[in-house]
């Protein structure tokens, strides 16, 4: 069966784009047949993220008008097996994505035997972000450590509780809160947010906390998701959170303060 | 770094708590008006709108002295209408 999630957040820059590279990667890594779309149209940047954008022919657009097959528009990742890309599209029509048009594609990526579909969001409660969750099974709510991130996450659910297509028929979608961009030392010091508060505040299940990572940059200035930087915290927390929403109990990591040692001190 | 610099932390307000309290306050007030979100269903603007027009054919009162809202209940939801009726109505 295939699954459809969502990966958004209300509000921008919170790091969806970031943690639905990785996520798509991290199920595909676990042998799933993964596809990952960028709803985001007229702000392509899925493409970079996962470095594949000068291999963008056609796009999801040209898919839901017809001007291209899905076969045709979704890119391979060369990477990881079973992982392929839908860009989006660079116009600047907001009409662009049809409920039709969208449901259309989801459809046929479900009878070709895809087991995940994850879709980017964009930021906002516009049409863009609407169509990315209103075909989602599951929501991985994207937040930051900080009080208008959290009061759109809890904006978002809202939304998807009461306008996504499993609502409308009487169901919930499965809610995950991933807290991104997390630092420690600042909780500790009584200027952040922790994960605890949060949880708190939203109460909906925690799936993972990634603390704030330079890795994180330089994984998209090399366009390779950060999960695939096994060395780096941000791509072990992004690997455990995968192996917990396929039903592994792992604890968490990354959340406290680490005391470094001497050696740490010199090389970490 | 100054003297004061190495207390400084000790010193600094718990902004973090600050924001906890905030946001707990905002988004139960957020959930009161409405579903979660504030989004009722997309019927609640029209029966608004019939409702101030069954008022007036009685009462002359303001475009804004309708409010309607749902709350939702773990059982049930319930339709909350508040009408404020002007002073010479009293
Ligand atoms: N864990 C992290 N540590 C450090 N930087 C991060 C982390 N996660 C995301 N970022 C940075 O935050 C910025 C925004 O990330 P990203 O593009 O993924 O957000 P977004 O939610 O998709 O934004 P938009 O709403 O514009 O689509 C990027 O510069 C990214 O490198
Ligand atoms: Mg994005």
């Amino acid at each position: 069966m295939s699954k459809v999630i969502v990966v958004t957040s209300g509000k921008g820059g919170v790091g969806k784009t970031t943690s639905s590279a990785a996520i798509a990667t991290g199920l595909a890594s676990k042998g799933l047949k993964t596809a990952v779309i960028d709803f985001d149209v007229g702000l392509r940047n899925l493409d970079l993220i996962m470095g594949v954008e000068r291999r963008v022919v056609y796009d999801f657009v040209n898919v839901i008008n017809g001007e291209a097959t899905l076969k045709q528009a979704m890119i391979k990742d060369k990477r990881v097996d079973n992982l392929f890309i839908l860009p989006a599209s660079q116009t600047r029509d907001k009409d662009a994505l049809t409920e039709d048009g969208v449901e259309s594609v989801i459809n046929e990526l479900k009878a070709d035997g895809f087991d995940y579909i994850v879709c980017d969001s964009p930021a906002g409660i516009e049409k863009g972000a609407f169509m990315a969750l209103y075909f989602a099974d599951e929501a991985i709510v994207v937040t930051n450590p900080e009080v208008s991130s959290v009061r759109d996450s809890d904006r978002i659910l809202g939304i998807l509780q009461s306008r996504s297509k499993v609502a409308e028929e009487g169901g919930s979608v499965k809610e995950h809160l991933l807290v991104t961009r997390y630092s420690p030392e600042r909780v500790e010091g009584g200027d952040m947010l922790s994960v605890e508060d949060i949880v708190e505040i939203l109460s909906i299940p925690l799936l993972g906390v990634i603390p704030e990572s330079g890795s994180v940059l330089q994984a998209s200035n090399s366009g390779s998701p950060v999960i695939l930087d096994e060395a780096s915290t941000a791509g072990m927390a992004y690997s455990d959170a995968i192996d917990r929403f396929l039903g592994e109990d792992v604890p968490h990591r990354f959340m406290n303060v680490e005391k470094k040692g001497f050696f740490k001190k010199l090389f970490g | 770094m100054g003297l004061f610099d190495l207390f400084r932390q000790d010193r600094k307000k718990n902004t973090a708590k600050a924001a906890k309290e905030r946001l707990q306050i905002l988004i139960a007030h957020e959930h009161a008006g409405g579903s979660r979100g504030n989004t009722g269903p997309d019927y609640l603007p029209k029966l608004r709108e019939e409702i101030i027009a069954v008022i007036r054919k009685y009462v002359e009162v303001d475009d804004d002295a309708v409010n309607v809202q749902i709350e939702k209940g773990d059982d049930l939801d319930m339709l909350e209408l508040n009408i404020t009726l002007p002073d010479a109505a009293k």
